[in-house]
């Protein structure tokens, strides 16, 4: 708790150091790892597929931001557009609207990797990505390789214009703490206890007579819930959806993130998403260099390092974070 | 001449090149299926490898001078070796740790790879001829046949089988079967097992490099053309299940086709079909229709 007061202090103040814009996006890409490490760090399912609800989410937040109209095709003889008409939503309502997308994806992507455990779910939550990558590359919505460029940021709740950087900042930070303090909560509960016990012995919980399937599954939702409402502020902070975000490469992304935090710690997400970002942005002028950079500390992680950096300072103060 | 409305050209035309396709899914899934066999890890750099095996091609021409044909026994054996050589010095301590460790590591090396031949040669395709004695193609009445696609799926088949023949057949495939299944007792046999998971990984590694060079004249040669073909083959392994060798084999060529002939039918779909028959095998047979249920 110590350790979550000291990060709030730490983060309120920093936008008076650090260029807000980088902390928005660090603070979106952290409740991404965190939403990430719920599944990985708490259940051991490895999703090599997260990019699926960040990405589309931060679509359908930017889409509904900037339109609002949703078209949906249905099948009725021969196919029909169902059009809602809807005006341009403002903010909150625009990243509900794209983790509530985001949950539905988790439900249909979980119902189908669950099925297969270890390294069989990872490839496949990384097959249905891709897949959903594809139709992000041709859904006329998204348009494509543009992306959706110059969605308004609008007012939240009406009344706080988001134009304004500090108000932005504001609203990411506690979108960030409540999402946080979530988790937070999800761990520790009864829920959370027996998510750990899956990841010890699924078996052994099976035995006990969990439905673990259903333990996952609601952990798996949860996670992609979680990861859309970063994806969906991302797209509001940004102004920005593109295929960047539903490409492999972002969830791989994610993954490093995590490992370079440490698996499994409650801190280690934030203070990973926050040094890859950092990375990232002083090493841009190497190009294309950042991705070597990047698979070289995925290698370094895994044979040196793989309590994380959180993971490793904890274990030598012999603490849990 | 007209089939299901479709001119037979363009249906024989996108077989064909769903054959292709085929056999490289099913090369590179075979490979993946006796690396994941004796190490209990999936080569997420296997594209990475499928793309070096290219690259080794093009620049054995490009420097040494050597052709097609020495680079197809060449390629894959320095590749093999390079294998060997990350088994050696870095998978090699991750056996005794949870599986996705191993994904993480071979993912981290794909990014490597990948990472550094886009620096050097940049994002475009760089063309590698189809060697003389193979230029040229037959018609055999129904449609156009390049001699060097027919040579490719040829050769895949010939190299699917003889790997299939050696592990199911031979000795030192007894060999391999029973490591599998057990390594301590065959280590007790007097049977150095290490050194099997070594060669292992450097002849799945090889398989794909062979791939890569196969694929050289059909695909150009670039930086990224194993990263998105290993997550296909990624799901063509889930589709088949990792247990069986020759399961691999023919889900890759099923698969292949049924994606070529997506193209014909329903071209929109013909990126996803493969994800959606995945889905659809999860939903009937989760353990793939090959494998073995965890």
């Amino acid at each position: 708790m110590v350790t979550f007061v000291v990060m709030t202090l730490v983060l309120l103040v920093a936008p008076t150091f650090i260029y807000p814009v980088f902390l928005m996006k660090a603070l979106c890409f952290a409740l991404f790892a965190c939403a990430f490490n719920l599944l990985i760090g708490y259940v051991g399912l490895l999703s090599f597929g997260h990019a699926l609800f960040f990405g589309w989410a931060s679509y359908v937040t930017a889409h509904l931001a900037k339109i609002g109209t949703v078209s949906l095709p249905f099948w009725f003889g021969s196919w029909k557009w169902l059009v809602i008409p809807l005006p341009p939503l403002s903010p909150e309502l625009a990243i509900l609207g794209g983790a509530l997308v985001a949950t539905l994806l988790g439900l249909v992507t979980g119902i189908l990797a669950i099925r297969r455990q270890g390294i069989y779910f990872a490839m496949i939550t990384l097959a249905l990505a891709q897949m959903m990558f594809f139709f992000a590359l041709q859904a006329p919505f998204t348009h494509g390789e543009d992306g959706i460029q110059a969605v308004p940021r609008g007012m939240l709740f009406g009344m706080f214009d988001l134009s304004d950087t500090t108000t932005m900042y504001f609203t990411v930070l506690v979108i960030f703490l409540g999402s946080f303090l979530l988790i937070y909560r999800i761990i520790h509960s009864p829920f959370g206890e027996v998510l750990k016990a899956i990841r010890e012995n699924e078996n052994r919980a099976i035995s006990l007579g969990y439905k673990t399937e259903r333990y996952k599954l609601v952990a798996f939702v949860l996670s992609a819930t979680l990861a859309g409402v970063a994806g969906g502020t991302k797209a509001i902070v940004f102004q920005l959806a593109s295929l960047t975000d539903v490409h492999w490469t972002m969830s791989g992304e994610v993954v490093l993130m995590t490992l370079v935090g440490g698996l499994g710690t409650v801190f280690g997400p934030v203070v990973g998403a926050f040094v890859i970002i950092a990375m990232q942005n002083y090493l841009a002028g190497f190009g294309q260099w950042v991705t070597v950079i990047q698979g070289v500390i995925f290698v370094a992680c895994v044979l040196l390092f793989r309590r994380g950096v959180i993971g490793e300072i904890a274990h030598i103060l012999r603490i849990r974070l | 001449m007209e089939i299901f409305g479709i001119p037979s050209q363009a249906l024989f035309g996108q077989l064909l090149i769903g054959l292709i396709n085929g056999s490289f899914y099913a090369l590179l899934s075979l490979g993946l299926a006796v690396i994941f066999g004796m190490l209990n890890i999936i080569n997420f750099a296997h594209g990475a490898q499928y793309m070096l095996g290219a690259f080794a091609a093009f620049l054995l021409l490009q420097l040494t001078g050597l052709g097609y044909w020495p680079a197809l026994i060449v390629a894959p054996i320095i590749v093999g070796l390079s294998g060997i050589l990350i088994e050696r010095t870095m998978l090699h301590w991750l056996y005794k740790l949870d599986h996705l460790y191993g994904l993480l590591l071979t993912f981290g090396l794909a990014l490597i790879l990948e990472g550094v031949f886009r620096n050097y040669y940049g994002s475009s395709g760089l063309p590698y001829q189809v060697p003389p004695s193979l230029q040229g193609g037959h018609n055999l009445g129904f449609m156009f046949l390049p001699n060097y696609r027919a040579w490719v799926i040829a050769l895949s088949v010939v190299v699917c089988f003889g790997t299939w023949f050696m592990i199911e057949k031979t000795r030192l495939g007894a060999y391999l079967r029973a490591a599998t299944e057990n390594p301590t007792l065959v280590r007790a046999f007097g049977i150095n097992v290490p050194r099997m998971i070594t060669l292992t990984y450097g002849f799945g590694v090889g398989l794909a490099a062979l791939a890569g060079v196969m694929a050289a004249p059909i695909y150009n040669v670039s930086p990224q053309m194993g990263a998105d073909l290993i997550i296909v083959v990624f799901a063509v392994v889930v589709i088949g299940g990792m247990g069986s060798i020759m399961g691999a084999i023919v889900t890759g060529f099923a698969l292949g086709v049924i994606e070529g002939l997506t193209k014909v039918f329903f071209p929109e779909a013909s990126n996803t079909v493969i994800f959606v028959i995945m889905a659809i095998v999860l939903l009937i047979r989760p353990a793939g229709l090959f494998g073995r249920s965890t």
